[in-house]
């Protein structure tokens, strides 16, 4: 076993390098360069972190704007648990949950007819999607403005103000940050309490 | 030499080749092509899931799986009779080749002097027999020289024209069967049996039968048992799959194995798989029909792959012959007077070159005169004098190589003018043998001037020589000339190279620096001294006529002794492989069409949706299946003609021919199938089966 | 179909090509041993040295027992660190053993380059596991991969030689002056992006709503309680906080991609945001995979002296890649019909992306998803950044077909080359035979035992495939597994055995594959899916590197024209996928006729 001694050698020396030496140098880096993203992108209101603005996270009142159904277990939008519904397209799960979704959007604006955007009724991807097309941001004003005594045209403004719009057609989708838009929304005029 | 050819389905190769079929069911047979293998095993299957079906209740009507099971057996009996075909046409092209061999027949001495002799057949010649050859003579075996000396046309063999001189001891002592001795007489004492000469061997080989798989057969059955075995798994692993559908729709009922044995055998590749070996077998026998006979599969699938060919100047880039196409007259001699000497030389002398010069002398106006009425007596060429010619009243004529005249001349006291010796040198530089004409008139000896032999090259050998450039094949003149010669008849022929002042060493040392080169060398040959080249190279064809040691050293005999035949054994060899390649692609390119046919009448009861996948609307499940499996049978009979004959040759790049049959066996494979299997079931639909 | 997809697909290609031929002449520096700057030069002389590897060169059968022994030792050595995670560092949050069957099925998913995930990675592996267990794996079955294409380029390049080059000096320099640079130049670049990389416990932030949901009541022994009519006691659970998951994402994110390995830290893989958080990571991470199979594309035709060689394969898996993933984007721009019958607005408007947005993310839309999921299926990564599970049916039959062609539209890192190569001998065979001559590639003759090499390479694949898929099919232990009914659940255990047997790790994810059966069945597929071919491409470089190199003519049949390439792409088609169109007419195939469900 002539190999055994090269093998056994260089596995150490490689582990070494790319599972200590790399891993440690990458985040000592980071931590130099990038610390805010590097820990998480952690959005704090008065001193405390309130969420990330990459993670999703469950609203369910009028009066916040709703993001991507979430799949996570046992709970949406479950941090520690990520993952999608893993609902086949022809499942009738799906189709049952997705009516739920309707239904609970209907009941929550009953007013409104529009088509529902399909993003708000289809669970995300990892669960912990922190963004809404900018169709689901317009559909769910309406509501929102409602229930936050606001004029419509603010509450549209607001998502003029925090959408992102895809850079040069080529990076991203229309699209607006459900969190932040909260917390915009709050620091606006603060959700009256139910 | 007359040899019946044979139409394709020639009745009397056919009713054999039926029988031989059948006999071909024998597993031990069939084990040997793994392919068609598992469609019998596949056929035994589905006959007892018949009988099954027939006493009890079997897994589908009885009809249906009788059907099926009478098709997967006629797809066996398909690829048997389309190999057995091959088969006896190789064995009759064998058979019409022992008919031609010529019988000669020798003067058997009862000792080795001159002296009384019986006449015997060639073939009953032993070793060490005696033999009388004279002039005119045909040398029945190979042998040695043991008296005498004798100028021997070794034309046949060597291609040189001149005549060689073969003389007891010494270097050249050694006479080949099928030369022809000229002039003189030798006594001769055999070196070989009856029977063992090389066209024997080889026709004993191929009647044998026991063809022996060549590299390039090999390699693609591999490919061809991979493929088996990967659709044996695709069709095993449906039953699972269609249990689980059938639990998951609640619909319909498991696929039958009937269904999936049918589908097994329409999705192995078993149109190549069945004429595969009626391909190679096929080859052989288009190697016999132009007069080749190969010692293996594989030199013929080598020949293939040749990228260089060694050919022999004289023979078969020029004329075995050469042709008097000048007279260049002596100082103070009309020309006129020279032709008219020359005729009058040559009139007697019936070698080629001789009869050419009679035939340019015609030129000036020359009649051709009665012989007797001059009161002529002819020299005949003589091994001794080296010169032949007439004798006249008052006049001797005499023509002959330059040293060889010079001394007569010497020896009458005549002189040898300097513009004489000139004009000899010319014609050597130019690739042309001279030939001095000289008399004695009178007493007056007198130098008349030269003739030109020239070398001639064949009529149409230059476009051969291109037509071989486009196919990616270098050819490469071997002669004995020296460099200016040989270059102005390279160039005139349209060689890509050529080897001057050849010798069997310097040969052997090309043959092998190509090949070092990673190339494949074909030579044709035929003298003793060729044996190493020959051995050497990867294509050696040796010339029917040429020498024991020659026959033996080649993978091939040319019985027509024609060097041009080299192109031939190229071309059948490229048609071999590309016969090959081309049904392989048929063969995989139709299963597009046969998964379309199958795939949803398996599935149709399970997943109705499936039957969109019917693009070919067949009438119904069963008629979908059965019209698969009788086009898969079909397709092989269909296709037999093509695997006999080969798929059309054309010398083109390889990117030409590569475009041209993908479409027509890679596009036309896929399509095809979709036309063919559609008719059977409008057949079948319309002859009220379903 | 949208502009925002071409244009995408166009950059991404455009982005590639211009990679292609620096990075391909980077490793033919790297292949053929050529010095280092001094420095490094002399930092690698000593290392070898130091780990006692002789400066001889190796025939395949050395270079295989070498790489086999070093992968053995790497699987080993990740099985015993998962189990033995608990007691050891870097566990923040108190993970315990990893159970022995689903260690088992991680260490050879990593090591075989697979990177198929049984297991949640936020709910199951620390940190230290994560990187010097799972990372390590990254780069070394990357390192071995392009080791492998190493020696059959050689093989190809060389002539009259048993020697194919030394296995740890390969594996020294792939791992330090290829992947190393790159993945550390790209992990910062994603830290920037919002990929984090940190070594904190999770982190718990009060969420501006507290989430309300029902759980089972247990009892004190954790038990569901029941109630008197036999049914579980649900009660609600008020969740106030939300607690993140971190860890040392970045390092690990850009391997996984360069490597095409393909293995999430988290779950969700690149559909997390703390992975893939925007377009412009997303569209590095695609370009990261593509990278280093397209360049070796081009080092093979530069080895072999014939870069046209090199860029005709490269065509045809743009080709077929284009052409995929262009069907892919269409399916799912349509959306999902049932979803469309209730009134829901799938269409694509300047305000929202549209299409099936089940198991997308709103950062990616149809467009990126698609166009990441062809590529990390054209290749072996597997990574995801949308659930193919809820693809509509044809949509998730592209990146299967992708897999089954073998892995060789790009490929995986060194596999994809040697398997490309292997089909474009087998399609040099046919169509060699078709011109009359003994088929050669690039002045090697294919003769009886490559064909042997060549079919087992070809043919071990949809072999795993289908038998694996049979009998998950008809045991109870492979069905009980599958989240969704009907053909749907076929196409799920396809998926999974297509997946290993290929060593790409991506999953229709809702087949639960963290049972003994599926991570002992897809483990065994993984390991011959990897180094059941791995060998006979050995063998087969040994049969090339020993021939003779015979120089093109005219009759030779041209390898770099467009009609190799037609063939190059029939043969992959005929030989490659028509394996798998009876088990597509059972999966997708009648779930996309299939009529909308019934509500």
């Amino acid at each position: 076993m002539k190999h055994l001694r090269p093998a056994l050698s260089l596995f150490l020396l490689l582990t070494v390098l790319t599972g200590l030496i790399y891993p440690l140098a990458v985040t000592g880096l980071a931590q130099a360069l990038f610390p805010w993203r590097a820990n998480g992108s952690l959005l704090a209101v008065d001193g405390h972190a309130v969420g990330s603005a990459l993670i999703g996270q469950n609203f369910t009142t009028p009066g916040d704007f709703w993001g991507r159904p979430s799949a996570t277990s046992p709970y949406p939008d479950n941090a520690q648990a990520s993952g999608g519904s893993n609902l086949g397209p022809t499942n009738p799960a799906l189709i049952d949950a997705v009516q739920a979704r309707i239904a609970a959007l209907r009941a929550a604006d009953p007013d409104n007819h529009a088509p529902i955007p399909v993003d708000l009724v289809t669970a995300s991807g990892s669960g912990l999607d922190p963004q809404i097309s900018l169709a689901a941001a317009y559909y769910q004003a309406p509501r929102v403005a409602r229930a936050r005594h606001l004029p419509l045209a603010d509450v549209e403004a607001l998502i003029a103000r925090n959408a992102h719009w895809p850079w040069l057609h080529l990076f991203g989708t229309p699209r607006v940050n459900v969190l932040e838009l909260n917390l915009a929304l709050n620091a606006l005029r603060a959700k009256p309490i139910d | 030499m007359t040899r019946k050819t044979l139409t394709l389905f020639d009745r009397s190769l056919v009713r054999p080749a039926l029988l031989e079929s059948l006999r071909k069911l024998d597993p031990r047979v069939q084990w040997r092509n793994p392919v068609m293998f598992v469609v019998y095993i596949g056929s035994l299957f589905t006959s007892a899931l018949w009988v099954q079906a027939l006493v009890s209740r079997g897994e589908a009507p009885a009809w249906f799986i009788g059907a099926v099971t009478l098709w997967l057996w006629f797809t066996v009996l398909f690829a048997n009779f389309a190999e057995a075909l091959a088969e006896s046409r190789a064995r009759a092209q064998a058979a019409s080749l022992r008919g031609m061999k010529k019988t000669v027949t020798a003067k058997k001495l009862k000792e080795a002097r001159h002296g009384p002799w019986t006449v015997v057949p060639g073939d009953n010649l032993r070793r060490d027999d005696i033999v009388l050859i004279e002039a005119g003579d045909f040398v029945p075996c190979d042998g040695q020289v043991i008296e005498g000396v004798a100028s021997v046309d070794e034309s046949a063999i060597t291609g040189e024209s001149a005549p060689v001189i073969r003389e007891s001891g010494g270097d050249f002592s050694a006479v080949t069967g099928g030369t022809r001795v000229l002039s003189d007489w030798v006594i001769v004492r055999c070196t070989a049996d009856p029977g063992e000469s090389f066209l024997d061997r080889m026709i004993a080989l191929v009647e044998g039968a026991k063809r022996r798989k060549t590299p390039n057969e090999i390699a693609l059955t591999i490919l061809l048992v991979a493929l088996t075995l990967v659709f044996l798994l695709v069709t095993a692993t449906l039953l699972p799959f269609s249990v689980y559908s059938v639990n998951a729709a609640h619909a319909g009922l498991p696929v039958t194995l009937t269904v999936l044995v049918a589908l097994l055998v329409c999705l192995i590749p078993t149109t190549i798989g069945g004429l595969l070996s009626a391909i190679g077998v096929a080859g052989m026998g288009r190697m016999l029909l132009a007069n080749v006979v190969a010692t293996s599969g594989r030199a013929i699938e080598a020949a293939g792959d040749v990228d260089v060919l060694l050919l022999d100047k004289t023979g078969t880039i020029t004329l075995g012959n050469r042709q008097a196409t000048a007279f260049l007259p002596a100082p103070g001699v009309d020309e006129k007077d020279l032709a008219d000497a020359a005729q009058l030389a040559s009139l007697a002398d019936e070698t080629p070159e001789g009869r050419s010069i009679v035939v340019l002398a015609k030129r000036f106006a020359l009649r051709e005169r009665q012989v007797h009425e001059l009161e002529a007596s002819f020299v005949a060429f003589s091994a001794h004098t080296r010169m032949s010619g007439v004798d006249l009243p008052q006049r001797q004529i005499r023509k002959g190589a330059a040293d060889a005249m010079r001394a007569w001349m010497e020896s009458q006291s005549g002189s040898y003018p300097q513009a004489v010796v000139q004009a000899v040198d010319t014609i050597s530089r130019r690739g042309s043998t001279p030939l001095v004409v000289a008399e004695v008139y009178q007493g007056k000896p007198r130098v008349l001037g030269v003739i030109e032999l020239k070398d001639i090259v064949k009529g149409g050998i230059k476009e051969r020589f291109a037509q071989l450039r486009r196919m990616g094949i270098r050819t490469v003149m071997i002669t004995g000339d020296n460099r200016l010669t040989a270059a102005a008849i390279a160039a005139e022929a349209g060689v890509d190279d050529f080897l001057a002042e050849a010798t069997p060493e310097n040969k052997l040392e090309l043959i092998r620096k190509t090949q070092a080169e990673g190339r494949l060398v074909a030579m044709t040959g035929d003298g003793t001294n060729d044996a190493p080249a020959l051995a050497q190279a990867d294509v050696a064809v040796a010339m029917h006529s040429g020498t024991q040691a020659a026959k033996e050293a080649g993978n091939m005999v040319d019985l027509d002794s024609n060097p041009t035949k080299l192109i031939e054994v190229v071309e059948i060899g490229k048609q071999m492989l590309m016969t090959r390649g081309a049904l392989t692609t048929f063969s995989i390119a139709n299963d597009v069409a046969k998964y379309f046919a199958i795939l949803p009448a398996a599935f149709v009861a399970t997943y109705p949706q499936l039957g969109a996948l019917n693009i070919m609307h067949l009438t119904s499940p069963d008629s979908a299946i059965l019209s698969a499996v009788i086009f898969n049978a079909l397709i092989i009979v269909a296709l037999i003609p093509l695997a006999l004959k080969g798929v059309r040759y054309r010398a083109l790049g390889a990117d030409a021919v590569l475009a041209r049959n993908l479409l027509i066996y890679g596009l036309g494979g896929v399509a095809v199938p979709f036309i063919g299997i559609k008719l059977i079931d409008l057949l079948l639909t319309a002859m009220g089966w379903y | 179909m949208t502009t925002e997809f071409f244009v995408l697909l166009a950059v991404l290609l455009a982005a590639l090509l211009a990679t292609v031929r620096p990075l391909g002449r980077y490793f033919a520096w790297i292949m053929e041993g050529r010095p280092a700057w001094a420095p490094l030069a002399a930092v690698e002389t000593r290392l070898l040295r130091l780990c006692g590897v002789d400066d001889g060169e190796m025939d395949w059968r050395q270079y295989g027992y070498a790489l086999l022994i070093f992968s053995a030792i790497g699987t080993v050595a990740l099985y015993a660190l998962q189990r033995l995670q608990g007691w050891l560092p870097l566990d923040p949050q108190h993970f315990g053993a990893v159970s022995p069957d689903s260690s088992f099925n991680t260490a050879i998913s990593f090591v075989t380059n697979t990177n198929w995930q049984g297991y949640a990675g936020e709910s199951t592996m620390s940190y230290l596991t994560q990187m010097l267990g799972l990372a390590v794996q990254n780069f070394l079955s990357a390192a071995s991969g392009i080791a492998v294409a190493f020696v059959l380029i050689r093989g190809l390049a060389r002539h009259s030689t048993r020697l194919l080059g030394n296995f740890w000096k390969d594996l020294y320099r792939i791992t330090a002056y290829a992947l190393l640079p790159i993945s550390f130049v790209l992990a910062l670049v994603l830290v920037s992006q919002g990929v984090i990389q940190n070594f904190s416990a999770y982190q718990n932030v009060t969420t501006l709503e507290p989430t309300t949901y029902a759980a089972p009541k247990l009892d004190a022994a954790g038990q569901p309680v029941k109630g008197a009519d036999g049914q579980v006691v649900n009660q609600t659970v008020i969740v106030p906080q939300q607690t993140i998951a971190m860890g040392p994402v970045a390092s690990q994110e850009a391997i996984k991609e360069l490597g095409t390995n393909g293995g999430g830290f988290f779950n969700a893989n690149s559909a997390h945001p703390y992975e893939n958080p925007n377009a412009l990571t997303n569209f590095l991470e695609m370009l990261a995979v593509l990278l280093i199979p397209a360049a070796l594309v081009y080092t093979f035709g530069y080895a072999v002296g014939d870069t046209r060689q090199g860029w005709a394969l490269l065509a045809a898996m743009a080709l077929v890649f284009a052409v995929a993933v262009t069907l892919l984007a269409a399916a799912e721009h349509q959306g999902n019909p049932a979803i469309g019958a209730l009134g829901v607005d799938q269409a694509h408007t300047a305000l929202q992306s549209g299409g099936n947005m089940e198991g997308k993310e709103t950062r990616f839309g149809i467009a990126a998803s698609v166009l990441f999921d062809a590529v990390t299926t054209a290749t072996s990564c597997g990574a995801v950044n949308s659930m193919i599970d809820s693809y509509t049916p044809l949509g998730g039959m592209v990146p299967m077909a992708l897999i089954q062609l073998g892995e060789v539209i790009f490929g995986g890192v060194g596999s994809g080359l040697a398997g490309m190569l292997v089909f474009a001998l087998v399609a040099v065979f046919i169509g060699g035979l078709m011109v009359g001559r003994t088929p050669e590639y690039v002045g090697k003759k294919i003769e009886a035992f490559d064909m042997k090499m060549l079919s087992i390479a070809v043919l071990l694949m949809p072999i795993l495939v289908l038998v694996g898929t049979a009998l998950a099919a008809v045991l109870p232990a492979g069905v009980a597994g599958l989240a969704n009914p009907g053909a749907h659940g076929f196409s799920e255990m396809l998926y999974a055995f297509t997946s290993a047997a290929n060593n790409n790790g991506s999953a229709f994810a809702g087949l639960s594959a963290n049972t003994p059966f599926y991570n002992i069945l897809l483990g065994v597929a993984m390991l011959l899916g990897r180094f059941a071919v791995i060998v006979p491409i050995l063998a087969l470089a040994g049969s090339l590197a020993a021939k003779k190199r015979i120089p093109p003519g005219s009759g030779t049949m041209p390898t770099h024209g467009a009609l190799f390439i037609s063939l190059l792409i029939g043969t992959l088609f005929l030989v490659g996928a028509l394996n798998f169109f009876p088990a597509w007419a059972l999966g997708p195939i009648v779930e996309q006729l299939s009529p909308l469900p019934v509500h």
